[in-house]
């Protein structure tokens, strides 16, 4: 006789401890501690602060530690955290013409003041397996060679131009003033996201997407699913200042600096009939060092600008209800594992139906046959 | 309060604060601060005040994952006190596990009473279900909405699907179940069945099976549906007109079963098909299992004073 199912609770409880056991693995090797992931897994990090929407690598670690590893998770973790936070008051917008830049390339000139800094990358390195890595403890980084001094370009200054304002001289690209009245942007933490939704709020949606989600979205720009043609004006990665204007001082508060990387895409724009040809701009930010997602980010940005540029959107890409309806993992990732919770209740109608239908074509085709055997 | 109280069905577990595994330090109140909270209740305030509109409302990140009922929590959690007794339902059943952990998240945040027993209750949350024993005023059922929009497997575009609410033109919709018609010869929808609600909004009564569509018409409870990843709200106020879509020549009907809980012998209830070998020999049990152990007590007191079982 069939026992109605209880013990869930018991189940749930189980699979706590279970968790737990996973995510300490074999306990005759140490556990790794916060402070490890923050120092050595700072990509994972980084990552974790951008689409988590929380600049805290300490949070960011717990949140990896905690996730087994799973950065996904991780974001679900501190994005959930963040919901809880008060809001203490907002920054003005960054200067990131001001970074102090660690790395900083730009693709569409040979050299540029400030000079190109390769700065830390996997961009050439020959991802050859280090094997004797496994074994033993990792050396110790190698000391830095000095660069050969350049004959055009002096030592990089404190902060280094947009390598796209040189384009700005001749009129080339696009300006992005201020709007009218700088009318403050959406919250899209606080408010939900509907359409038409502005550049600010896709910005925000983007900076917040899923990586993988973006550089698929990115990659099909490229292919053909949108008319994009774009060059990397710049990529700039270094610590920016964080500032405040409080409602009772007349000056400027500098609160911290944090790590950003930044990514001014170039693209080709024929013109219309009010506008001359020039160059337009994709735009992509990221906390920490997520080279990937800036750069993935600003060709989305750019593509989704079709239809106020005046292309046809066609292509997924351009479309921003398909792009940012679909763009963040809590949502995406919450609901397609829904589908574990049980569904018994819709599949006993789904069942039913189905039966009935199949009878009614099973009764159907009998009577067909009988029709022609009889030959009325 | 009932009166009726059984010892086969299992009361509040206040054991389970116990064995959380991460403390709620930190926390408010059933979780969300007061100012969100406000927000919700705005929100609510707004759904009732248009019934079956979609209110979008700022849906924050809760700390379950979307699409496992962040908009009912949400919903639950802004309207929660200390006074109310809190049934928490998946499938119709307060032990699957997902309506256990839902039940947990909020005995952990606020240590409200909870209870199994749909009269005793005094706010419900429900996913895919309405309980069959009916509901009273003053009671509240919520529903976990995945999909607030009926119309989105016809048209995605929510800026197409708003324009169509403001002129109530719902033609797309009524195309659809033509074509079913014309297809099968009947409507091949069987759950989150489309309603419209005082003769006014269509809205998506969430995936219960068209079985329960007829227990939201002039319900005496307040019904609101929160859809956490689509951050909407919307709600049916008691006393309220909802009709499921139909034709003339087609009218609505609900799905019947021709057997008998095996537990209970309801022939009324929604029945579960469990399939209980490998033969696969199937046996038809109560969705709602309150109701059925409901039932199965009456019963047993019955039997026990001389009665005859399988008699409702």
């Amino acid at each position: 006789m069939y026992v109605a199912v209880k013990g869930g609770e018991t189940a749930i409880l189980n699979s706590y401890r279970l968790l737990d056991a996973q995510r300490r693995g074999d306990s005759t090797i140490p556990a790794l501690t916060v402070a490890q992931i923050r120092e050595q897994l700072k990509l994972a990090v980084d990552r974790v602060m951008t689409e988590g929407s929380v600049y805290d690598p300490d949070l960011a670690a717990l949140a990896i530690q905690q996730a087994c590893g799973d950065l996904i998770e991780a974001i679900f973790l501190v994005r959930a955290y963040r919901a809880t936070l008060p809001r203490l008051g907002y920054t003005l917008p960054l200067r990131t013409e001001q970074m102090t830049v660690t790395r900083r390339v730009s693709a569409i000139f040979k050299d540029v003041p400030g000079g190109q800094i390769l700065g830390p990358t996997f961009d050439y390195t020959q991802r050859l397996l280090n094997f004797p890595l496994v074994d033993s403890e990792p050396p110790q980084p190698e000391p830095r060679v000095p660069a050969p001094a350049s004959p055009q370009v002096s030592a990089p200054p404190d902060w280094v131009p947009r390598a796209v304002d040189w384009l700005n001289r001749e009129g080339l690209i696009e300006h992005e003033p201020i709007p009218l009245n700088d009318p403050a942007p959406k919250d899209l933490t606080r408010e939900p996201l509907r359409f038409p939704a502005d550049r600010s709020t896709r910005l925000q949606n983007l900076a917040r997407g899923d990586e993988g989600f973006l550089l698929a979205m990115a990659y099909s720009t490229q292919r053909g699913y949108a008319h994009s043609h774009p060059f990397a004006g710049e990529i700039r990665l270094g610590r920016v200042a964080i500032e405040i204007q409080p409602d009772e001082l007349d000056f400027v508060l500098s609160i911290g600096d944090i790590e950003v990387t930044e990514c001014d895409m170039v693209n080709q724009f024929a013109g219309s009939k009010d506008v001359p040809p020039q160059f337009t701009r994709g735009y992509g930010l990221a906390f920490g060092h997520c080279e990937r997602k800036a750069m993935a980010m600003s060709l989305v940005d750019r593509a989704l600008r079709a239809p106020e540029l005046g292309e046809s959107a066609t292509s997924p890409a351009q479309q921003a209800e398909f792009v940012l309806s679909h763009s963040d993992s809590l949502e995406a990732s919450g609901f397609v594992q829904h589908l574990k919770l049980p569904h018994y209740v819709d599949f006993q109608s789904e069942l039913e139906l189905v039966r009935r239908m199949r009878a009614q074509a099973v009764a159907g085709a009998q009577a067909i046959a009988h029709q022609e055997e009889t030959g009325s | 309060m009932s009166a009726c109280t059984s010892p086969s069905v299992p009361q509040a577990d206040a054991t389970t604060n116990a064995i959380a595994p991460y403390g709620t330090d930190g926390y408010n109140f059933a979780y969300l601060d007061e100012r969100t909270k406000r927000m919700i209740r705005r929100a609510i305030l707004k759904a009732v005040a248009i019934p079956g509109y979609q209110v979008p409302f700022g849906s924050r990140e809760m700390p379950l994952p979307y699409g496992w009922g962040t908009g009912g929590i949400q919903v639950t959690a802004a309207l929660i006190g200390p006074q109310d007794i809190l049934k928490v339902i998946d499938q119709g059943s307060d032990d699957t596990v997902n309506a256990v952990n839902i039940r947990r998240f909020f005995q952990r945040t606020t240590g409200v009473r909870v209870t199994t027993r749909t009269v005793e209750a005094t706010l419900i949350q429900t996913r895919h279900r309405i309980p069959e024993t009916p509901l009273r005023e003053g009671q509240i059922l919520v529903y976990q909405v995945p999909v607030p929009e009926p119309m989105q497997r016809l048209e995605p575009r929510e800026a197409e699907t708003r324009t169509m609410h403001a002129l109530a033109e719902y033609g797309l919709m009524h195309v659809k179940l033509y074509e079913d018609i014309a297809r099968y010869g009947h409507i091949a929808t069987t759950y989150d069945y489309p309603v419209r609600v005082n003769g006014r909004y269509l809205m998506a009564p969430s995936p219960i099976p068209k079985f329960d569509n007829p227990k939201m018409h002039m319900n005496p409870a307040l019904q609101l549906f929160g859809a956490g990843r689509e951050k909407r709200i919307y709600a049916v106020p008691p006393y309220t007109r909802v009709e499921s879509l139909a034709f003339d020549d087609h009218p609505f009907t609900v799905q019947r079963w021709e057997t008998a809980c095996a537990l209970c012998g309801a022939t009324d209830s929604f029945l579960d098909e469990i399939i209980t070998d490998d033969r696969g020999t199937r046996l038809h049990v109560c969705s709602d299992s309150d109701y059925c152990e409901s039932r199965r007590a009456a019963h047993a007191q019955r039997a026990h004073h001389g009665g005859t079982p399988w008699t409702s």
